[in-house]
């Protein structure tokens, strides 16, 4: 185990060198004090006329798993896709508010939302591999970042990283579509982990799978966690409790006049305070399922 | 629940519940020939002609000095029944005509799939696909009146009036819309999920149109680019207004001169420039040509399938 443990560190430090772009934050030890990686203030998002959430603010702390929970429609996809600026992608996806990333605002004149995307990585609800190989799914995020040459020490740590290796060393040049359900999302993961993010955005990345292979995923977030912050969106309340540190729970305020439903942030506080002793009523009521 | 003997959903208590009506078996065995009956129409009509070419084909092989199959040109009046002449104004002019239609059609159809905003998309494909309905005859004047004098004269000084490339571009113009139309919905009908996996690792736009999307849409792209070559191998008008030679062509391989496509040959004998009549078998030949259109266009089509299965994502 220590032997697999200091062999991953040499290698993320490998992987760290040949990037072709420098990181925006340097890799100091870990201090008592969480440093912060995201603050968000006041951040609203719109599509169109539509308001999808309101006022959200909040900040997340380095190398911790932060959930993001709610019943559907509150906006917690929304919220997430904030962060590498996937809402980009949606033409009439707006964003106002204030959401700085180590002190620099995200959504700020000349930041370039690609290179905001190669320090967050993205893991999606439904597994989405390419029509390629696992090999050549895994060597996507370097080769598109300009690394050129053989990648196969990256793409064997990164496989090796998201609990896939010896499942799938054998098949490198096999398609991705041959792999099960859970194995194509640790592939997700991996090729994610390929380009070295700093923070792992996962947009219910296991309600597509089931439970083993869920579990296996939960595994694999508490390991990778040492290295990456991880921002979780789930509907699954008991997999918000086992895997993360912070919670956020959001709910839908639903506005009479033109039926539609605006996400707001209720209450945001240690997972264990959470669901324990929520502070807020309707905070109760969801994890207590007793709403939702 | 309401007592069983008052729930018509219980079958305990009407035994007949359960058995099939003659007339809905009926109705449904009806149905299903007609459709059957459609599908196997244009099989047998497909047969038909395939089997009417074969035996006026037959019919000329047999009637004709098979030494006559290979002369200077393609003379059908005066009994010289050069096939090469034909074959090579076809691929001259369809080679043309791809060199503008597949560049300009799959340009168009990424930046239409991946570039252009949706509501730039919904008013721009709609011209396009107008565009793929101008009738051919118009684009014949065009290239006369045009690109003759306009395009080509004034790079290459001696350009036939009636010439070759001039009806290879028109072709290619009529061929753009429909390269771009289909390639365009496969380029759509990829997943929005594969682009947001390339996006969210940091992808930029060209490395996602080109390294994503195009990949995982070749299968309908080849059939684009397959369906626009047969397009062009098959247009007649445009060749027959714009190359020249209705009387017949020599053996020629320069673009700039006047020459013959098999369609463009088929229609000058058919509409009688040639009067079918004179000479022995000159009639039958158009059916010989027919053939080997057929041939050409069926080849091309189980060319671009065998390539399209080797290279293919299936997603």
């Amino acid at each position: 185990m220590d032997a697999r443990m200091s062999m991953t560190e040499t290698g993320r430090r490998q992987g760290l060198m040949a990037r072709p772009v420098p990181r925006a934050e340097s890799e100091a030890a870990p201090s008592v004090v969480p440093t912060t990686v995201f603050d968000i203030n006041d951040v609203s998002v719109y599509y169109g006329g539509f308001r999808a959430i309101r006022d959200v603010s909040l900040d997340i702390s380095k190398n911790q798993i932060t959930a993001m929970i709610g019943p559907s429609g509150c906006g917690k996809s929304t919220m997430l896709r904030c962060f590498n600026r996937m809402n980009d992608l949606i033409d009439i996806a707006r964003v106002e508010g204030s959401l700085r990333y180590h002190g620099v605002d995200l959504y700020g004149k000349g930041v370039d939302a690609v290179e905001v995307r190669r320090r967050i990585g993205m893991v999606f609800q439904k597994p989405n591999p390419f029509p390629k190989s696992i090999y050549d799914n895994v060597a996507f995020g370097p080769r598109v970042a300009g690394v050129k040459g053989a990648l196969d020490d990256v793409v064997e740590e990164s496989l090796r990283r998201a609990a896939l290796w010896d499942e799938v060393k054998d098949r490198l040049k096999q398609s991705a579509y041959g792999l099960s359900g859970g194995q194509q999302q640790r592939l997700c993961i991996a090729r994610a982990l390929a380009v070295s993010p700093e923070v792992i955005l996962m947009d219910e990345p296991c309600s597509a799978l089931d439970p083993i292979a869920t579990a296996k995923i939960e595994d694999l977030m508490a390991e990778i966690k040492r290295d990456y912050t991880i921002i979780i969106v789930t509907h699954n309340m008991q997999q918000a409790a086992r895997v993360s540190d912070m919670t956020a729970f959001f709910t839908a305020e639903v506005n009479e006049q033109s039926d539609t439903r605006t996400g707001i942030l209720v209450e945001y506080d240690r997972t264990d305070k959470i669901f324990q002793d929520p502070a807020d009523r309707r905070t109760e009521d969801y994890v207590s399922g007793r709403f939702g | 629940m309401a007592q069983a003997t008052a729930d018509p959903r219980l079958g305990a208590d009407s035994p007949d519940a359960l058995r099939s009506d003659p007339r809905k078996r009926r109705t449904e065995r009806i149905a299903r020939l007609v459709f059957m009956s459609a599908a196997f129409f244009s099989v047998v009509v497909t047969l038909a002609i395939v089997l009417s070419l074969v035996f006026e084909a037959l019919s000329f092989l047999l009637g004709v000095d098979l030494g006559a199959l290979f002369e200077m040109g393609w003379f059908p009046r005066r009994g010289l029944f050069d096939v090469r002449t034909l074959i090579v104004g076809t691929l001259l002019v369809t080679g043309i005509a791809m060199l503008v239609a597949a560049p300009l059609g799959l340009g168009a159809a990424l930046y239409l799939s991946e570039y252009a905003r949706p509501r730039l998309r919904r008013s721009v494909k709609p011209m396009i696909e107008i565009l793929a309905g101008v009738p051919s005859v118009t684009l014949g004047y065009f290239a006369i009146s045009f690109i003759t004098p306009q395009l080509l004269r004034p790079f290459q000084s001696d350009v036939a009036f009636f010439n070759l490339a001039s009806a290879g571009l028109a072709v290619g113009i009529l061929t753009l819309p429909l390269v771009a139309s289909v390639a365009e919905d496969a380029m759509r009908a990829v997943p929005q999920s594969l682009r947001e996996a390339a996006y969210g690792l940091g992808s930029r736009r060209m490395k996602v149109a080109v390294n994503v999307v195009f990949p995982a849409a070749i299968s309908g792209i080849v059939a684009a680019l397959v369906i626009g070559a047969s397009r062009a191998i098959g247009e007649t008008m445009v060749v027959a207004i714009a190359s020249g030679a209705t009387g017949g062509s020599l053996f020629s391989l320069d673009v700039f001169q006047p020459g013959q496509t098999m369609t463009a040959a088929m229609a000058a004998l058919g509409a009688g420039t040639d009067q079918v009549r004179g000479a022995d078998n000159a009639f039958q030949s158009l059916f010989f040509i027919g053939l080997l259109l057929f041939a050409i266009t069926l080849g091309l089509n189980v060319f671009g399938d065998r390539f399209v299965r080797r290279i293919r994502e299936r997603y």
